[in-house]
């Protein structure tokens, strides 16, 4: 705005009384803004339980074939970033400029080091044939004329090798062969992973905003922008942050751990 | 006057600085301007879809042009017209003043949500050039994730991108309302247009999000077919429409409160007398807006669900119509024993009052479970939906038009021209739709190319009747121009207004007040 008003320093717009009311509205927002991020995950969550309760099988199949430790990792991972982001909203608050940046930068090197997880993870089902729906199904019918899934396709390949050979070529260990004849034999599997790459995916792109936005309050802080009389963007990334977690929180137990 | 008033009009120069303003009332003018080219494209899409239903078969173009006409009809007007409308057009320009604020809690998101509009209808529109769209507005599985054309996906981003826009506009409000009230302006004091602005918002806010998970998860579908909406799978389609219309059931209820806040005001200033019950209008806001969450099941009436779902969908749908006929009760009583003045906007407001009474009788007949099966996809709900949406939102619109735009421009808008206006809008519009109940009571189906010769004559009168619609639109545009080149200067307060806008210059200063304004006392002090 052309026109504003100082207080110790930090400007603010010429539409409030001062820099507190500005600051409280701003919090206002931002809190309205997480339940719109709430809400629109409800849904996802809303859909999941009622697939959920129609289909246990298929659920429980599914999240056979997630990797726990990574999940678990990436969730400790979370946590982590959560405790660092936090730390650097305090730190700003009390005007330690050389911590905040390196609890900030480390919150996003913990966004990083997630994205890396969830990448393994993705190319590793793309590999076993666990795609959303229509890509879990080949071109090809089968000798029956049924629509042959790319699971189906690689477990035929599997049968013609030897335990060692399998390891080898397909990687694929003892268990997960095991889970993935489990879930072949499961009706509307690609069900869950429907749900697996909606969900994570829509909450991989929130943590890929949130590291964007965290290294944008980052260069704040660099460029002295952000400080003890002001710190409102800081406080609002990491609010954002804590949800971004806090659905991960969620997701984790119902996609991993539903088996 | 030997130097010129200095207002937020002339207080910068030049396309750009309307493109980069930060201002609450350019933005507003930004998005008068906007949304009037939305609604005359969606407007030409409905005399084209009316022409070809002019006689059975084949009048002018093929059915397959036909679908994609209607559908382009429906989805402008509906989330690019009637949803961001009046709160986009008059919340932006008039809520901060009406509070004694001197902008809105966020001006950067507000011209964000000017520029996500602006995005989101061109990704939308562009489809016109791409591929068929011809899902009819409602985007209903399994035809717009299966069957149809690729040419979906850009439509439902854009109006993600636009419920984006609509998101944002709410959020501001509520903080505004909330935080930047001037001294002395209790919430018991705001004017009913803002308790009505401010529940859309809370609307906007709860129920947008809703809609864009569906539409992603539509986008998902389409893409990767990711089952959830498909039988073969294990998914559901109805899924579709229980979250389509969880969003959309109080996606109605977002563009008919600020229509009703705007009653309560043209009312108030048009009989002169304090409003009649003032705490039962601006709560009845309130209970519209909670009670419209409960209801979306009334659209599926016949698509399966139990039988018990669709009893209680049943009784809380009738529910609605207690807090809706609070306010017309409210009105009449303050209308009773005023000094009513029927000008240009006090006729859209009755034309208001009497539209959309018919639509809300007719929605219970759809309420009830027994009738909805008679009428459901018929003419009947068409008809039902124009008479609330279009005889409640775009009279609202039309009287909110007249009525500020003194304050808006400095000049007054012909009250004749208002007038003509109104006999061409609320004629035609009788026409073109009363006609529709009996139709869809006959059984002619809703969203058809052809029918039966025997529902030619009903077709006719419907189709006339577009005509004189159409031609009472375009003398308000006419109007509009006239008042801006040729329009009496308007003074502070031509009507005799009470609520804060109307104490200050027209047009407004840059900063809207001065000095801010402290309350004494509520809005409407008339005597
Ligand atoms: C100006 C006069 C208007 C005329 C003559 C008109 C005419 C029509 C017609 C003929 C249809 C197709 C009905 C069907 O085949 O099912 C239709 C559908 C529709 N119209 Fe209008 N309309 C007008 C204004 C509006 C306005 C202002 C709105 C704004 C909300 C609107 C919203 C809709 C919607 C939502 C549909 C439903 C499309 C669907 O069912 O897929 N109409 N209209
Ligand atoms: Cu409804």
């Amino acid at each position: 705005m052309s026109t504003a008003n100082h207080t110790g320093g930090f400007h603010h717009a010429h539409h409030f009384d001062s820099a507190e009311h500005q600051y409280e509205s701003s919090k206002q927002g931002i809190w309205l803004f997480l339940v719109t991020e709430i809400l629109m995950f409800g849904g996802l969550f809303v859909g999941y339980s009622i697939y959920h309760s129609l289909y246990p099988q298929v659920f429980h199949a599914g999240s056979k074939q997630l990797s726990v430790v990574l999940g678990a990792v990436n969730t400790v991972v979370l946590l982590f970033s959560s405790f660092t982001m936090a730390l650097g909203i305090n730190y700003v608050q009390r005007g330690l400029k050389k911590k905040a940046i390196i609890a900030l930068a480390v919150t996003i090197a913990c966004a990083a080091i997630f994205m890396v997880v969830k990448f393994f993870e993705y190319t590793h089902k793309f590999h076993v044939g666990t795609v959303p729906g229509k890509y879990a199904y080949t071109e090809e019918l089968s000798a029956s004329g049924e629509k042959v899934t790319k699971v189906g396709a690689l477990l035929a390949e599997a049968n013609k090798l030897s335990v060692a050979e399998r390891e080898h070529k397909l990687h694929l260990d003892e268990t997960e062969y095991e889970h993935l004849t489990l879930l072949e034999r499961t009706k509307n599997w690609p069900l869950f992973f429907g749900f697996y790459f909606v969900m994570s995916g829509i909450h991989g792109l929130h943590v890929l905003a949130g590291a964007f936005l965290i290294f944008w309050v980052l260069l704040k802080v660099i460029k002295n922008q952000v400080g003890p009389e002001y710190f409102t963007p800081v406080e609002g990334v990491g609010l954002f942050w804590h949800v971004v977690d806090l659905i991960w929180i969620y997701l984790f137990p119902l996609l991993y751990l539903v088996g | 006057m030997a130097h010129e008033q200095h207002n937020y009009l002339n207080h910068q120069k030049g396309i750009w600085s309307w493109l980069t303003t930060l201002d609450h009332k350019r933005i507003g003018i930004m998005y008068f301007i906007a949304i009037m080219s939305f609604f005359f494209l969606g407007g030409v899409f409905a005399l084209l879809v009316r022409a070809e239903l002019f006689t059975p078969g084949k009048t002018l173009f093929s059915a397959d042009v036909y679908n994609r006409m209607m559908t382009y009809h429906g989805a402008i007007m509906v989330f690019m017209v009637i949803v961001p409308g009046i709160p986009a057009i008059f919340g932006n320009f008039v809520l901060p003043i009406m509070i004694g604020a001197k902008d809105v809690a966020f001006p950067r998101l507000n011209l964000m949500s000017w520029y996500m509009l602006m995005i989101g209808a061109a990704i939308t529109g562009s489809t016109l050039f791409l591929e068929n769209v011809d899902t009819g507005w409602t985007f209903y599985t399994p035809y717009s994730s299966i069957k149809t054309g690729l040419g979906v996906i850009p439509m439902v981003l854009g109006v993600f991108i636009i419920g984006f826009s609509s998101i944002l506009t709410g959020l501001n409000f509520i903080v505004t309302t909330h935080k930047l009230r001037a001294p002395g302006m209790t919430m018991n004091r705001i004017p009913l247009m803002v308790w009505a602005l401010y529940s859309t918002a809370i609307l906007q806010v709860l129920a947008t999000p809703v809609l864009a998970i569906t539409l992603l998860l539509l986008i998902a579908e389409k893409t990767l077919g990711v089952g959830i909406f498909d039988p073969q799978l294990g998914g559901d389609p109805v899924l579709f429409q229980h979250f389509f219309w969880f969003y959309s059931h109080p996606a109605v209820y977002i563009m008919i409160l600020p229509a009703m806040g705007v009653i309560s005001e043209l009312v108030a200033t048009y009989s002169r007398k304090i409003i009649f019950g003032y705490t039962a209008i601006a709560y009845s806001s309130l209970a519209i807006a909670g009670v419209s969450f409960l209801v979306w099941g009334h659209h599926m009436f016949v698509s399966g669900q139990s039988e018990f779902a669709g009893i209680l969908f049943s009784f809380i749908t009738m529910l609605v119509g207690v807090p809706t006929a609070i306010k017309l009760f409210n009105w009449i009583a303050t209308m009773y024993k005023g000094s009513i003045r029927l000008d240009a906007p006090m006729l859209f407001a009755i034309g208001f009052m009497f539209l959309f009474t018919i639509g809300g009788l007719t929605g219970v007949y759809l309420a009830s479970t027994g009738m909805d099966v008679h009428f459901h996809d018929t003419y009947f709900v068409v008809a039902h939906f124009h008479y609330v949406m279009v005889g409640g939102t775009l009279m609202a619109l039309m009287g909110a038009l007249i009525y500020w735009f003194p304050k808006v421009t400095g000049k007054i808008y012909s009250d004749l021209t208002g007038r003509i206006s109104w006999v061409f809008i609320f004629s035609g519009f009788n026409v073109t739709f009363f006609p529709q109940f009996i139709l869809g009571n006959m059984g002619m189906p809703r969203r058809y190319y052809d029918y039966l010769p025997t529902f030619t004559e009903l077709n006719q009168m419907s189709t006339f009747g577009s005509w004189l619609i159409g031609t009472g639109f375009l003398v308000g545009l006419f109007g509009v121009i006239y008042a801006l080149l040729k329009g009496k200067e308007a003074g502070n307060n031509p009507f005799g207004g009470k609520t804060l806008e109307w104490t200050i210059p027209s047009p407004p200063p840059h900063e809207n007040f001065d000095k801010t304004p402290v309350l004494t006392g509520g809005p409407y002090e008339y005597r």
